[in-house]
């Protein structure tokens, strides 16, 4: 006999879904309200969409936030590579442990001490905040994150490998480029994915690290919010949403695919075999 | 009576005999620690030119460490190792004429098979033209034209064994390491592939050194084996020699199937040895073609392989030399042979085979039957070790 889901696991799954999706419902919904008041239903539009184009300074700012992310992402992914693979192959070194515990130390660190503490270094070192300053901090949160993600892909590593291409003549540099680095790129890229979102979503760090000319969309959106939230602020929400989504989507998609598809080699190999 | 030489005389190939011959790879007092284990302890080793070696050894006995330094993966803690004249030291692995095939055949899952056996002739900057004749070469050696374009997850075991193999054949290495390379292959694949090894390594006339905890893979292939224990070498010989001469209990009981019986030496007589089987094993007489260096009264073991004991139902007559009375305790058919364990007056027990050269489906010989067992003098070996 097959009995159904219970009812309370089906209240549970409602209410987690609800708390965590019915808000980016509501301003998803809300993007596309024709009234200017947003808590007042007038009518389906697209204008504010229409609106969002219009409005230069939001574009300028999330022109900010894409390269900033775009640039943060990137160093943070070669920089948390790097420390993935020393914390990985240099087996028992002195002060292993130290170093893996600060590398992971700005996971759980309030962001706004880590805020600060960026403001007092480039206060201290007299170094002008802008553009590179929101980079440098958020390569340095995202790195963290890069190196988790990157880390679990090595451990699964098979070292014969490189040591096989080692073998057939191929210098350690290269061993690294045409093997290794092949292996790991869904890690890398997943880890690069994790620091774009992550730096493009960051409104405490920049807020502390900017300066003048550099406003990325988070800070925009807040700054306007408190002014009063308009229908223009949800749309550009709604589109961040979409992208990310899509992002993560088709992340996941390629994977599975991947997946499936070598499960498929492999069964079909060992029928082969008989 | 004149020294009858034992194990096999003729030979072709055997440069180890030869003084004057100069080894190809040379291990020459290495030692290897890891930490406070000793993997290898003070190894000197000689192989030479197109030999077929095989290490062989329980794990972590050092074999694999061996080829892992002589691959240049570990480094010698102390001591070097010399290729075909030229100091190992220092020269990295990617420099070194030598090529591995991988236990786990570390086949690059993101590249093709074609691609897998020219990666390392790619490495050498070889003409597109030549490489893509030596990778055809390689392919049509190996049997795997049809599976060019596979990637490695697409192929079954043996065939993902065969590119390894291709891969690490294609850069004509001076020397060839397998590393346990028929391991993963089941019984049937593995008797083939253990031929189609030793014809490879007479066509391309390469030196193969083989590390394996698999004696029969090691007595089919190799010229010489080096049986290692404990990071030392045991004993050095060719698959004769160590199955008929092993120099130590450790080696006799390592191959095969041995009996080892305690006995002491009663007199030393020119070209032999008179033994007598200690009590525990009932005391009968042995007499060897033997020479030992073991005084008369010392306590030694005399091995014997249950296929050189012959074995007949009777009860034992007036006590005889090498010959002894025993009850049968276990009989194992296997179809080719059977197996008989013969129990002693006390607990010991005697292990002998027999040909089942007809096909009596009614055995002669059953349980509990009171048998003889008796060999001839040159039959087995005395071991002090």
């Amino acid at each position: 006999m097959r009995t159904g889901p219970s009812w309370f696991n089906v209240t549970s799954i409602v209410l987690g879904f609800a708390f965590l999706y019915l808000p980016i419902l509501i301003l998803v919904v809300f993007s596309f309200n024709e009234s200017r008041l947003v808590t007042v239903w007038g009518g389906f539009s697209t204008k504010w969409y229409v609106a969002l184009l219009n409005n230069d300074q939001l574009l300028e700012s999330a022109f900010v936030s894409l390269r900033v992310a775009f640039l943060s992402a990137t160093l943070a992914t070669v920089l948390g590579t790097m420390a993935a693979l020393v914390l990985v192959r240099i087996g028992r070194f002195r002060g292993r442990t130290l170093f893996s515990g600060m590398i992971y130390a700005p996971l759980v660190m309030p962001e706004i001490i880590l805020g600060l503490s960026f403001l007092l270094l480039f206060v201290a070192i007299d170094q002008p905040r802008g553009f590179w300053t929101i980079i440098i901090s958020h390569t340095t949160f995202a790195m963290c994150f890069v190196a988790v993600v990157v880390q679990s892909r090595l451990v699964g590593f098979d070292r014969s490998l490189e040591e096989a291409a080692l073998d057939l003549g191929c210098p350690p540099a290269r061993t690294f480029f045409v093997i290794t680095l092949p292996l790991i790129l869904p890690g890398v890229i997943a880890g690069w994915m994790l620091a774009f979102t992550l730096s493009l979503d960051d409104l405490v760090i920049s807020s502390f690290t900017t300066g003048p000319g550099a406003t990325t969309l988070p800070m925009k959106i807040y700054s306007q919010v408190r002014l009063g939230v308009t229908p223009e602020i949800n749309a550009a929400c709604t589109i961040l949403v979409g992208i990310v989504t899509v992002a993560v989507v088709i992340a996941s998609l390629a994977t599975r695919r991947q997946e499936m598809r070598r499960e498929r080699d492999e069964r079909r190999a060992a029928a082969a075999t008989g | 009576m004149a020294k009858k030489p034992v194990g096999p005389v003729r030979r072709a190939f055997a440069p180890w005999e030869n003084p004057q011959s100069v080894p190809f790879i040379e291990f020459r007092n290495v030692t290897k620690r890891f930490g406070d284990f000793v993997a290898v302890n003070n190894l000197s080793l000689k192989i030479y030119e197109r030999e077929f070696f095989a290490l062989l050894g329980g794990s972590g006995c050092g074999k694999t460490t061996m080829m892992r330094m002589l691959a240049g993966f570990e480094t010698p803690t102390e001591g070097e190792i010399f290729l075909d004249g030229q100091s190992l030291a220092g020269v990295p692995p990617y420099r070194r004429p030598a090529n591995m095939m991988f236990q786990s055949y570390a086949l690059f899952p993101h590249m093709s098979v074609e691609a897998n056996i020219a990666f390392g002739l790619k490495q050498d900057g070889m003409a597109k033209d030549k490489m893509a004749e030596r990778v055809a070469e390689m392919l049509r050696l190996t049997k795997l034209e049809k599976f060019a374009r596979r990637k490695p997850h697409q192929l079954s075991g043996g065939q993902r064994q065969r590119v390894a193999l291709a891969r690490s054949l294609a850069k004509r290495p001076k020397v060839l390491l397998l590393d346990e390379p028929l391991g993963a292959l089941d019984r049937k694949l593995r008797e083939e592939t253990q031929f189609e090894l030793m014809n490879l390594q007479e066509e391309l006339k390469m030196t193969f050194l083989v590390v394996t905890h698999d004696q029969e893979e090691a007595m089919t292939m190799a010229d010489r084996i080096a049986v290692m224990d404990a990071g030392e070498i045991i004993q050095v010989a060719t698959p004769g020699e160590i199955y008929e001469m092993p120099n130590s209990r450790f080696v006799a009981d390592f191959i095969g199937d041995i009996n080892l019986i305690e006995a002491r030496v009663v007199a030393k007589v020119e070209g032999g040895t008179l033994l007598r089987a200690v009590d525990g094993w009932g005391g009968f007489d042995i007499d060897t073609i033997q020479e030992t260096s073991a005084a008369v009264g010392d306590t030694v073991w005399y091995a014997i392989r249950p296929e050189k004991m012959q074995i007949e139902v009777g009860q034992a007559g007036p006590p005889a030399v090498n010959t002894v009375g025993a009850e049968v305790w276990d009989i194992a058919y296997l179809g080719d042979v059977s197996i008989y364990h013969s129990r002693l007056g006390d607990a010991q027990t005697l292990r002998s085979t027999v040909a089942n050269r007809t096909r009596l489906v009614e055995r002669p010989i059953a349980w509990d039957d009171h048998v003889v067992l008796c060999w001839a003098r040159d039959a087995g070996v005395i071991l002090t070790a």
